[in-house]
């Protein structure tokens, strides 16, 4: 008898258990909602962000690999294809049309074609991919450096900001995405339209997507067609610089 | 009346044992390890899967999996694969849900899935553990603890005496009198095995992990093997950590959890008697 009674009592021990435990597990979630614990943690942001700036030379560069490091697939994550018959008419003409408006803070505003970009100087390199999940792919880029289109369309010293907007819808936005311009400037900040040797796949961000190696995946924009300088972060979306930090409180820095 | 012996049984020596940082440091180490782990599984869930080498995603060989399949959850690692359906991978939540996330919500924070949230915690903690770290290695260097409580003299390292204290731990047998006011030789060893080992390769790994850091020092990639592997060594290095916070809380219960505690609290231990022969 007892054999068969002990597994029960053993259920019923663990049920009752678990459901002493619901007010506890209730209790941990009020204090990671509570505004003030959220403004304590998001401390760590800063604390990380302002230590990496005051000890890594805003130039050094991310590690570049070999041909021979590169990751047999390189994931896409985020949009895979943007919904919408304006992205799928540029797709069909090989994105011929395509336009990356840059405005704001700058003395000669552009728009610029993908024949324009493939003009100007290009930069290969050879990087690994963080995503914020934790997953690492390594795959060599192709691109201009976004020093050269801010230099062509006279930055402001009052820029303090770059906001790159895209063409896919996520929800109830389009993405979009920002640095500061340490990382704007730096040589590896690239906008791509190449992987590994062809022209970027649609699930990578077609035609053109932002490399910024030193920070997480989210903050490389897929889909890029407008940058803006800026000089305050408050007009865009909610005001904290991207589409998952304005939605779920993703870190603006991203460097860690 | 008279023949009743007079002396009371004196009262057992109590020595200062714990100094004050060193009780700040526990217990601010206690919490913020708690937090760290429990965040950090929340980190983990986000992509359940453990790689070699610099890179790593979901089409590429995987050495620790926790997953799931239609009905059941699993762990895999290497080639050897166990069913864990209940407790990770597939399991029920308190309001009888079934979730598929590696680990179950009671052992992250926040409860629910939310990867945003996890790394906030996790990011602040880490702070207040590298802090902490730092600043007590000093103390432990400049104020004589690591010199005198957890430097191991040289007779200290023979393999008989090593032996000796392995054995007496097995037979739960505790030092009395003058010797339990004395770190034993696996004490020490465990000791600065956290302190110095384990606690700064959590750091280490964790911050090879960071795209930032590895622009500004890139040999902590080659240090570790490239920033997969460090995930790795990150996660089972908590896992080492957890072992020591078990052994470390049994060694308390089986040797006097009272004493132990109010030790840790007020400085005060009571030295046990010594057992008479």
């Amino acid at each position: 008898m007892n054999e068969i009674i002990l597994p029960r009592r053993q259920l019923i021990a663990r049920v009752g258990g678990l459901a002493a435990t619901l007010p506890l597990l209730s209790a941990c979630d009020a204090i990671n909602d509570a505004p003030a614990v959220r403004k304590i943690l998001s401390m760590g942001e800063e604390m990380n962000r302002a230590s990496q700036r005051a000890l890594i030379d805003r130039n050094a560069l991310a590690r570049e690999y070999s041909r021979a490091d590169l990751s047999p697939y390189f994931r896409p994550n985020g949009t895979r294809l943007p919904a919408g018959a304006a992205y799928a008419a540029h797709a069909a003409s090989g994105f011929g049309d395509w336009r990356v408006a840059v405005t704001g803070l700058v003395a000669r505003p552009l728009s610029l074609s993908m024949a324009d970009i493939r003009a100007m100087p290009q930069r290969t390199q050879i990087t690994r991919h963080d995503c914020v999940e934790g997953w690492s792919a390594i795959g060599q880029w192709t691109g201009v450096q976004l020093s050269r289109i801010l230099a062509a369309a006279g930055v402001s010293d009052n820029a303090r900001y770059i906001v790159f907007r895209c063409a896919d819808r996520l929800g109830d936005a389009l993405y979009y995405e920002s640095c500061d311009m340490i990382d704007a400037r730096h040589p590896q900040t690239i906008l791509a339209w190449a992987l590994n040797d062809a022209v970027l796949p649609i699930a990578n961000g077609a035609p053109l997507r932002l490399r910024i190696e030193r920070q997480l995946g989210y903050k490389h924009a897929k889909y890029v067609n407008a940058i803006e300088a800026v000089a305050s972060l408050d007009g865009i979306g909610a005001g904290k610089g991207g589409y998952w930090e304005d939605r779920i409180d993703y870190e603006w820095y991203a460097g860690i | 009346m008279s023949d009743v012996d007079p002396s009371p049984t004196p009262p057992p020596p109590h020595v200062y044992r714990h100094r004050l940082p060193t009780r700040i440091w526990h217990w601010v180490n206690a919490v913020t390890l708690l937090v760290l782990l429990m965040s950090g599984l929340t980190i983990f869930n986000a992509h359940p899967r453990l790689y070699w080498g610099e890179y790593g995603a979901n089409f590429d060989r995987a050495w620790l999996v926790i997953g799931s399949t239609a009905d059941e959850g699993y762990l895999r690692i290497g080639d050897w694969r166990v069913e864990t359906t209940g407790v990770l991978g597939r399991w029920t939540d308190a309001e009888g849900i079934q979730k598929t996330w590696a680990f179950p919500g009671w052992a992250t924070i926040p409860t629910s899935y939310s990867l945003a949230d996890g790394r906030r915690w996790h990011l602040f903690f880490a702070w207040v553990m590298a802090m902490g770290l730092t600043l007590y290695m000093l103390w432990t260097a400049i104020g004589g603890h690591l010199k005198k409580d957890l430097h191991v003299r040289r007779t200290e390292w023979s393999p008989r005496h090593i032996w000796d204290d392995i054995k007496d731990h097995a037979r739960l047998r505790f030092p009395t009198g003058d010797a339990a006011a004395r770190y034993g030789i696996l004490q020490k060893l465990s000791y600065i095995g956290v302190i110095f080992i384990l606690l700064p390769l959590m750091i280490a790994t964790g911050l090879t992990m960071s795209p930032g850091i590895n622009a500004g020092a890139p040999w902590l990639l080659d240090l570790f093997g490239g920033r997969q592997s460090a995930r790795s060594i990150h996660f089972i290095a908590a896992w080492a950590l957890v072992a020591f916070f078990l052994v470390h809380n049994l060694m308390v219960l089986l040797a006097g959890p009272v004493n132990e505690v109010r030790s840790m609290v007020t400085g005060w231990f009571r030295l046990p008697p010594e057992k008479d022969a």
